[in-house]
C-alpha cells in the first residue's frame, strides 16, 4: 500500500490488481477519515459496512481470476445529493435528514459496476445552494489549505476530502460552478461536463436545466478517468445525450500543439487579485510555450451572468423544491390542517439560503413578474450563449480564472448574499450555455492558497479540456504540494 | 423593470405562494436582501432583448420517446418506509377535502 494516502486512483487499482488487499486499503482510508473528519467536517455519513463489503467483493473477484473494473478497489467520496440505496442521503438539509433512498443514482450504479468503493457521503451547501459550504445544516467544512478559509461550494465536502487525501476521487454536482469553484479553492481538478453528458437520474434536483454531475480528483488524468466511468446515455434522464462518449484519459496525452486558446482580455485585466492574474498569465504563457496559440476573444454579456443565473436557477429551484411537502418522504411537522402542515414542515426543514432562493424564484415566476424577470433572464441567456458561439469561431477553448480570488475566509460573505453570488461570476456563463468546463490548479498565491484556471469548450468537447488541463498541470500545477493545514 | 423593488407585503404574499412562513424579523430581513438582489438585477434593463428568443434548453435536443411497456419499479415497502406516515399500502396524509356524508 505504498504512497498512502496520496497515491493516485490508477496506482491503487494497480496495487489491487497485483494482489494488495482492497479491504486493507479501504480500512486505511476509513481510519484517516475518522481521524481528520472531526477537524474538516467534509463527510456527513461514513459507510464503513458498505465500503468494506464492496472492497471484499473486489478482493474475491481478483482471487477468482475475474476481470477487474476500471476503478476496482478505488475509494471514492460522493456528494450527499446523489442517491445511494440504503445509505442516508440528506442534501445537508433537515428536511431530508433521515432520508434513505430506495434506489441508486445512475452514477452510483456505474461506480459500483466499475469496482469503486464508496466510502461515504460528503457535506455540501444545503441542496447545493451556496459557494462556501456554510449553508449546510450539518456543520461547516474547512479548507485543508487553511482551516479558517472556505472550501468553496457547493461541493465543498467532496473537494475537501479529495484535497486532504481522505479519498483519491470524488463526485460533486455543478449547477453554477459547484464542482469548479470548490475545486479551485481546494487545489484539485474538477470537470463540469456538457449538460446531458452525465445522467442526472438520482441526483436530487436543484435547477434542472443547469445541473450536471462532475468528477473531482487531485490530477487531470484521474478526473478524466472518472468521467469515462460516469459519462454516457441513460434513458431514465430525458435530457441525457444519446451520443458516444469520448476518450478522456487518452486525450490527456495529446498535448496542445496548434490549440487556439481564447483569452478574455478585459476580464483578466479587470481582476483585482494580482495573484490570480499572475497565475492565469503564467498558465497562458506555459500553454503558448507548449505549442498553443493565444487569441483574444470577448464575452460582452458575461457580466450579466449573475443576474441571469440567480433568476433562472432560483425559478427552477422554487419549482423543484415544491416536492418537499412532508407527505411522501422526509420531515413532516404536523399542523392544524394541510396548508399549515406544508408551511410548518418547510419552515422547519429549509435553511435561510434555500428559503431565500425559493422566495426569489417564486417571485420571478409569479403573475406580473414572469416577463420582466424570468423570461428576460432566459433571453439574456441566449446572448451569453451567442458570445461563446462567436468566441468558438476563433478558438478551441476559452480561458478565464475559475474564481476572482483564492479561498475567502469563512464568515466573510455570509452576511451579504449578493456578495456571495458575485463571487460566481466566472463559473456561471458556461453553466448558462450548457458548456463543458474544467478547473485545474495553476499555482499558489503568496499566502499559499491554490489558484484555479478555468477552460471552457464547445458542447461535448470534454476531450480538449483534458488535453489542455493536462498541459496546465504539467507546467504550473500543484500536484506535488500538500495542503498546509494538515501538517 | 420599473417596480423591481419588493415591498414587505409582496414578501409575505410570495412566502404564502411558496408555502413558507416567515417571522416578522425574518420577513424584514428577507425584504432587505431581496431588495438588494433585485436592485442589482436591474442591470439587465440596459439590454433590449425584445427580439431575442429565450434559451429554455442550452443544448438543443428532441424529447426522447420509448415504448409504453410496464416495468418493475421500486419495492413498495422500501418506498413507503420513507413516508412520514403510511397506511394500507399507501401514503397517509392530512385531510385534503371535507366531505359531507
Amino acid at each position: 500500500m505504498s504512497g498512502f494516502p496520496w497515491q493516485s486512483a490508477f496506482e491503487i487499482r494497480e496495487q489491487v490488481a497485483s494482489g494488495v488487499s482492497a479491504v486493507d486499503i479501504t480500512r486505511a482510508y476509513l481510519a484517516r477519515i475518522e481521524e481528520l473528519n472531526p477537524t474538516l467536517s467534509c463527510f456527513l455519513t461514513i459507510d464503513h459496512e458498505g465500503a468494506l463489503a464492496a472492497a471484499a467483493q473486489v478482493d474475491h473477484a481478483r482471487d477468482d481470476g475475474e476481470e477487474l473494473g476500471p476503478l476496482a478497489g478505488v475509494p471514492i467520496a460522493l456528494k450527499d445529493n446523489l442517491c445511494t440505496r440504503g445509505v442516508r442521503t440528506t442534501c445537508a438539509s433537515k428536511i431530508l435528514g433521515e432520508y434513505i433512498p430506495p434506489y441508486d443514482a445512475h452514477v452510483v450504479e456505474a461506480l459500483r459496476a466499475s469496482g469503486a468503493v464508496i466510502l461515504g457521503k460528503t457535506n455540501l451547501d444545503e441542496f447545493a445552494m451556496g459557494s462556501s459550504n456554510e449553508n449546510s445544516a450539518f456543520g461547516v467544512v474547512h479548507n485543508p489549505w487553511a482551516l479558517g478559509r472556505a472550501p468553496g461550494g457547493s461541493s465543498g465536502g467532496s473537494a475537501c476530502a479529495t484535497a486532504a487525501g481522505l479519498a483519491p476521487l470524488a463526485l460533486g454536482s455543478d449547477t453554477g460552478g459547484s464542482v469548479r469553484q470548490p475545486g479551485a479553492f481546494c487545489g484539485i481538478t474538477a470537470i463540469k461536463p456538457t449538460y446531458g453528458r452525465v445522467s442526472r437520474y438520482g441526483l436530487v434536483a436543484f435547477a434542472s436545466s443547469l445541473d450536471q454531475i462532475g468528477p473531482m480528483a487531485r490530477s487531470v488524468r484521474e478526473a478524466a478517468g472518472l468521467l469515462e466511468v460516469v459519462a454516457g446515455h441513460d434513458r431514465r434522464d430525458a435530457t441525457s445525450a444519446d451520443r458516444e462518449t469520448g476518450e478522456y484519459l487518452a486525450a490527456c496525452d495529446r498535448g496542445v500543439k496548434g490549440l487556439r486558446v481564447g483569452v478574455v482580455r478585459d476580464l483578466l485585466d479587470g481582476l483585482q487579485d494580482s495573484d490570480v492574474r499572475s497565475g492565469v498569465e503564467a498558465a497562458l504563457s506555459a500553454l503558448e510555450k507548449q505549442g498553443a496559440t493565444l487569441v483574444d476573444v470577448s464575452l460582452p454579456h458575461a457580466k450579466h451572468a449573475v443576474s441571469v443565473y440567480y433568476l433562472v436557477a432560483t425559478a427552477e429551484a422554487s419549482s423543484n423544491l415544491a416536492r418537499f411537502d412532508g407527505m411522501r418522504y422526509g420531515l413532516r411537522v404536523p399542523g392544524e390542517d394541510l396548508v399549515e402542515t406544508y408551511t410548518a414542515t418547510r419552515a422547519r426543514g429549509f435553511g435561510p439560503e434555500v428559503r431565500r432562493r425559493i422566495m426569489l424564484g417564486t417571485y420571478a415566476l409569479s403573475a406580473g413578474y414572469y416577463d420582466a424577470f424570468y423570461l428576460k433572464a432566459q433571453r439574456v441567456r441566449t446572448l451569453i450563449r451567442r458570445d461563446y458561439d462567436t468566441a468558438f469561431e476563433r478558438c478551441d477553448v476559452v480561458c478565464t480564472p475559475t474564481t476572482p480570488t483564492p479561498a475567502f475566509a469563512l464568515g466573510d460573505k455570509t452576511g451579504d448574499p449578493l456578495q456571495m453570488y458575485l463571487a460566481d461570476i466566472f463559473t456561471l456563463p458556461p453553466s448558462l450555455a450548457g458548456l463543458p468546463a474544467i478547473s485545474t490548479p495553476c499555482g499558489l498565491s503568496a499566502e499559499g492558497l491554490p489558484i484555479g484556471l478555468q477552460l471552457v469548450a464547445p458542447p461535448f468537447e470534454e476531450e480538449v479540456l483534458c488535453s489542455a488541463g493536462q498541459a496546465v498541470e504539467d507546467s504550473c500545477g500543484i500536484v506535488g504540494s500538500r495542503p498546509a493545514a494538515l501538517d | 423593470m420599473p417596480d423591481a423593488k419588493i415591498t414587505l407585503e409582496q414578501v409575505l404574499h410570495v412566502a404564502m405562494l411558496a408555502r413558507l412562513t416567515l417571522s416578522d424579523d425574518e420577513a424584514r430581513e428577507m425584504q432587505a436582501q431581496l431588495d438588494a438582489i433585485l436592485g442589482y438585477m436591474e442591470g439587465l434593463d440596459e439590454l433590449d432583448v425584445s427580439d431575442v428568443p429565450p434559451t429554455l434548453h442550452s443544448i438543443p435536443m428532441d424529447a426522447p420517446m420509448r415504448s409504453d411497456v410496464p416495468e418493475r419499479c421500486s419495492d413498495r415497502s422500501e418506498t413507503l418506509a420513507q413516508a412520514p406516515e403510511s397506511e394500507a399500502g399507501g401514503y397517509a396524509v392530512p385531510l385534503v377535502l371535507e366531505v359531507d356524508s
